[in-house]
C-alpha cells in the first residue's frame, strides 16, 4: 500500500480551469514522477475553493499551505522545495491581509474567517469525480440511515421542516412544506417525480455550478432522500448545457452511484427504487422558472404555465413533482447528519442556515462565499470581499440578478436575509452579488438588466413581452439624452402594471431593477433627464472628452490611438478633440500619460 | 438573422444522417425526447437546417411545427451554421461592469461583423453570451473552448490573429 505523505489539491472549477489548472496538474504529475515522489504525494482534483480572483489555486496538505496565481512554471519549485524538502515556497503563498503578513492557512484569512460552509462543505476538499472520497466524508450515510432504519417518510419531511430550510433558488419558499405538499398530493397512477433546478441563468451567478462541479454526489444523495420522502422513483436534474464540466461530473457521479447500488433498484436492500436522469437546458433563462423548466423536460418550448395547479399537485407530465434547486439540495444531507436543530441555530429568526453568494464586479476578492444568514452586507463587501479596488468608492450592490434590485451604500449595514432584502426593494435571489463603484451608472445598469429580460422573455404573456420592451425604450431614451420629466412617472407606472399582470415569477419581477434604482438613485435619473448629464460618465450620448491644454504636452499618443481621427493638433502643442467625429470610446484617455484628457 | 431559414445550402452526408437516425431510434417513444434529439442533431450537423428538422419530426412522429417551435425557442439551437472559430463575448453582469461592451465592439471592428453573423470566409462567427460562469476572470471571451479572461480591447486583435 502506498503511504501518501502529502496531498496536493488543485482547483478544477471553471474559473481555475480557464487559467490552466489542467496543465498545472499534468505538470505536477510529471514532476512527482521525475522526483520519485509519485507514491508519497498525490494530486487531487477538487472543486472550487471560492477565491476565484486568485486562481489557479493549489493547496498542499498536511501543512495547509495555499499557493495562489500558480503557473505551470512554478510547479517544479513547489515539488522540489515543498514536497521533496518540506520547505514551503513563501513566494507563492496567499498574501493575506496586509497587517497579518503572509498566512499559510486559508481558514485564517479575512476571506474565509467570516464564512460558514455547509452547502460548499466539500467543495475544494474532495475529488468530485471519486465517490469513495465523498463516502469518506460521511457521504451517503444519511441516505443509508434513513433507508436501513426505515424511517417513515413523514418523519424525514418533519426533519426538513424543523431545520427551517427555505428554497435557495430565490423565492425562499419553505422547503419542508414543499416536500409535504408533494407527499400529500395524490397521483392518478401513483407516479411522482423529483426534479433539481440546475438551470442557473442569472448573469453573474455561479453558486450552483460550483456545487455541481465540486460535490455532485451531495445533490444526488439529497434527491434520493427526497424521492423516498415524497414517494417518487424517478428524478431529473435539469442542468445548463453551458456548464460542460458540471455536466461531465454529474454524469460520472450518477454512473458511480449506480455501480455502488446507491441509485437504481433496491437501494441499501430496502426495497426502495430511485433513478436519476440528466436533462440539458438549451440556453433559455425562463427555464429557471419552475413550470417552464418542467415544460422543457417534457421536450416543449420552455413557456411557463399559470399556477395553480402548483407543481407539487400537477407538475412534470402532469404528475405531482417536487422541485428544489441545487444549493437547497446541497444543504439536505448536512441537516440529516448534523441535526435539524443545529441548522436552525444558524442564521436569523426567519432565515435559517447559510447562503452562498457569487461575489463579482468591482470587488477585490471575486469568488464564491458562503455566509450565515443575517451577516451584514458590510461584512461581505469590506471584510470578505476585501473592499472595492483602485481606491474607488462603493456605490451599490446588486442582488437577485434581473429579478432583484440594487442596495445603495447608505444601506450597507442591512443584514442579508430574505425579509431584510425584500424590505428594501431587492431580493435574496439565487445568489448573484455584484458590487458596483462610482464609475457605474445606475440608469445604465437598469438598462442592462432590461436588455437581458427583453432578450429572454419567452413571449407568452404580453405584459412581459411588450411591457419590458417599452420600459427599455424609455430607458434608452433617457440614456441618449432625450428623456423628458414625465418619462420617470411613466417608467414607474409601467413597472407597477407589469408587476401585477405578468404570468410568471420572472415577468412579475422583471421591473425590479428599474424600481429599485429609481427608488435609491432617483437623482441619477433626474440628472440624465433634467441636466442631460450622466454623473458616472457612462452613457455615451451624455459625455464629452476634452483635452486640458495646460496638462497636454502634445505627445500625439492620443491622436494615434483615436480610431476615428478625431484628435487634432501639432506635435508639442496642445491637442483638441473634434466632438463631431468623437465616438466616445475612451481610447485617448487610456493612452494619455499626463492625465490631460477629461471626461465630463 | 439568427432564426430564419438558412441561406447556406444543406450539405449533410449520408453518414451524418445515419447517425441521426440512430439517435432518433434510441429516443423514440420516450417522454420528452425532442430536446435530447435536437441537441444530438446539432452536435452531428453543427446546426439545425430545415432538412434536419424534417428528419427529426418524421422520425419522432411529431409535427414539424413543434420541432421548429423548440428549435427556435432555445438560444443554444442555431438554424444557421457557425464559423470554424466561434467567438462568444460574455455580456453577463460581472463582465459588463468591467467593460465587456468595449470588448465586443473591438471584436466587431476587427472582424466587420455583428453578433449572430459569420465572416464571409466562414472562419469566424460572433455571438454575445450571458455569463460563462468565469466571473472571477471578467471580462471574458471564448473562442471555441478556449477561455480568455481579464481582457482589454487592445488584446483582441493579437488574440484573433492566432486563429488561422
Amino acid at each position: 500500500m502506498n503511504m501518501i505523505r502529502s496531498h496536493i489539491l488543485v482547483c478544477t472549477g471553471t474559473g481555475c480551469s480557464s487559467s490552466d489548472s489542467p496543465k498545472i496538474i499534468a505538470e505536477f504529475e510529471r514532476q512527482l514522477l521525475e522526483h520519485g515522489m509519485d507514491r508519497e504525494a498525490k494530486v487531487v482534483r477538487t472543486g472550487c475553493f471560492g477565491l476565484c480572483a486568485l486562481g489557479p489555486i493549489v493547496t498542499v496538505y498536511p501543512e495547509g499551505a495555499c499557493y495562489t496565481h500558480v503557473t505551470v512554471d512554478d510547479v517544479a519549485e513547489i515539488v522540489s522545495e515543498h514536497i521533496v524538502k518540506g520547505r514551503i515556497v513563501k513566494r507563492l503563498l496567499h498574501k493575506g491581509d496586509e497587517d497579518q503578513g503572509p498566512v499559510t492557512s486559508l481558514a485564517e484569512t479575512q476571506f474565509y474567517k467570516h464564512q460558514k460552509r455547509i452547502a460548499l462543505r466539500n467543495c475544494g476538499v474532495i475529488n468530485p469525480e471519486s465517490i469513495d472520497e465523498y463516502i469518506g466524508v460521511d457521504g451517503y450515510a444519511a441516505l443509508g440511515r434513513i433507508l436501513t432504519e426505515q424511517i417513515p417518510p413523514q418523519q424525514v419531511i418533519d426533519t426538513v421542516k424543523a431545520s427551517g430550510l427555505r428554497g435557495r433558488g430565490g423565492a425562499g419558499f419553505p422547503t419542508g412544506q414543499k416536500w409535504q405538499f408533494t407527499y400529500d398530493a395524490v397521483s392518478p397512477d401513483g407516479v411522482k417525480f423529483v426534479c433539481c433546478n440546475a438551470d442557473e441563468g442569472d448573469p453573474g451567478a455561479f453558486m450552483d455550478r460550483s456545487v455541481l462541479e465540486g460535490d455532485p454526489h451531495s445533490v444526488i444523495e439529497a434527491m434520493t432522500i427526497a424521492g423516498y420522502a415524497v414517494g417518487a422513483h424517478q428524478g431529473y436534474i435539469y442542468v445548463r448545457a453551458e456548464y460542460p464540466i458540471a455536466v461531465k461530473r454529474l454524469e460520472t457521479a450518477i454512473q458511480q452511484a449506480k455501480e455502488y447500488g446507491l441509485l437504481g433498484s433496491n437501494i441499501f436492500e430496502s426495497g426502495f427504487d430511485f433513478d436519476l436522469e440528466l436533462r440539458l437546458g438549451a440556453g433559455a433563462f425562463v427555464c429557471g422558472e419552475e413550470t417552464a423548466l418542467m415544460r422543457s423536460i417534457e421536450g416543449m418550448r420552455g413557456e411557463p404555465k399559470t399556477r395553480p395547479p402548483f407543481p407539487a399537485v400537477k407538475g412534470l407530465f402532469d404528475r405531482p413533482t417536487l422541485l428544489n434547486n441545487v444549493e437547497t439540495y446541497a444543504n439536505i444531507t448536512w441537516i440529516f447528519n448534523n441535526g435539524a436543530d443545529k441548522f436552525a441555530a444558524i442564521g436569523t429568526e426567519k432565515s435559517k442556515g447559510t447562503k452562498v453568494f457569487a461575489l463579482g464586479g468591482k470587488i477585490t476578492n471575486t469568488g464564491l462565499v458562503e455566509i450565515p444568514m443575517g451577516t451584514t452586507l458590510r461584512t461581505v463587501v469590506e471584510d470578505i470581499g476585501g473592499g472595492v479596488p483602485n481606491g474607488k468608492k462603493f456605490k451599490a450592490a446588486q442582488t437577485g440578478g434581473p429579478s432583484g434590485g440594487c442596495i445603495p451604500a447608505s444601506l450597507i449595514d442591512t443584514p442579508i436575509d430574505y425579509e431584510s432584502l425584500g424590505a428594501i426593494g431587492s431580493m435574496m435571489g439565487s445568489g448573484g452579488l455584484i458590487i458596483m463603484d462610482e464609475d457605474n451608472c445606475m440608469v445604465d445598469i437598469a438598462k442592462f438588466f432590461l436588455e437581458f429580460i427583453v432578450d429572454e422573455s419567452c413571449g407568452k404573456c404580453s405584459p412581459c413581452r411588450i411591457g419590458t420592451k417599452r420600459l427599455l425604450g424609455l430607458l434608452n431614451k433617457i440614456c441618449e439624452g432625450n428623456g423628458e420629466p414625465e418619462d420617470l412617472d411613466a417608467l414607474e407606472e409601467l413597472c407597477e402594471h407589469i408587476k401585477q399582470s405578468a404570468l410568471c415569477g420572472l415577468g412579475q419581477t422583471a421591473p425590479n431593477p428599474v424600481l429599485s434604482t429609481l427608488k435609491h438613485f432617483r437623482d441619477e435619473y433626474e440628472a440624465h433627464v433634467y441636466e442631460k448629464r450622466c454623473p458616472a460618465g457612462v452613457c455615451k450620448a451624455l459625455i464629452r472628452y476634452t483635452v486640458d491644454p495646460v496638462k497636454c504636452k502634445g505627445c500625439t499618443r492620443c491622436a494615434r490611438s483615436c480610431p476615428t481621427g478625431a484628435i487634432e493638433g501639432a506635435v508639442r502643442a496642445p491637442h483638441t478633440i473634434n466632438q463631431s467625429k468623437c465616438i466616445k470610446c475612451g481610447a485617448c484617455m487610456d493612452q494619455c500619460r499626463f492625465d490631460a484628457i477629461q471626461k465630463q | 438573422m439568427p432564426n430564419c431559414k438558412s441561406v447556406v445550402p444543406y450539405r449533410g452526408t449520408p453518414e451524418q444522417e445515419e447517425r441521426l437516425q440512430q439517435v432518433i431510434a434510441q429516443h423514440k417513444g420516450q417522454p420528452g425526447a425532442t430536446m435530447p434529439v435536437l441537441q444530438a442533431a446539432q452536435e452531428i450537423f453543427g446546426y439545425l437546417p430545415e432538412e434536419v428538422q424534417i428528419m427529426v419530426a418524421e422520425g419522432l412522429e411529431i409535427p414539424l411545427s413543434e420541432v421548429y417551435g423548440v428549435a427556435s425557442f432555445y438560444a443554444q439551437f442555431t438554424l444557421n451554421p457557425k464559423g470554424k472559430y466561434q467567438i462568444s463575448v460574455c455580456l453577463g453582469t460581472a463582465c459588463y461592469v468591467k467593460g465587456a461592451a468595449s470588448l465586443l465592439s473591438a471584436v466587431e471592428q476587427k472582424l466587420g461583423i455583428v453578433p449572430g453573423a459569420i465572416t464571409p470566409d466562414g472562419k469566424f462567427s460572433l455571438d454575445s453570451c450571458r455569463c460563462v460562469g468565469a466571473c472571477g476572470l471578467a471580462p471574458v471571451m471564448m473562442i471555441n473552448n478556449d477561455v480568455y479572461g481579464r481582457l482589454t480591447p487592445d488584446q483582441v486583435g493579437p488574440i484573433l490573429d492566432n486563429y488561422k
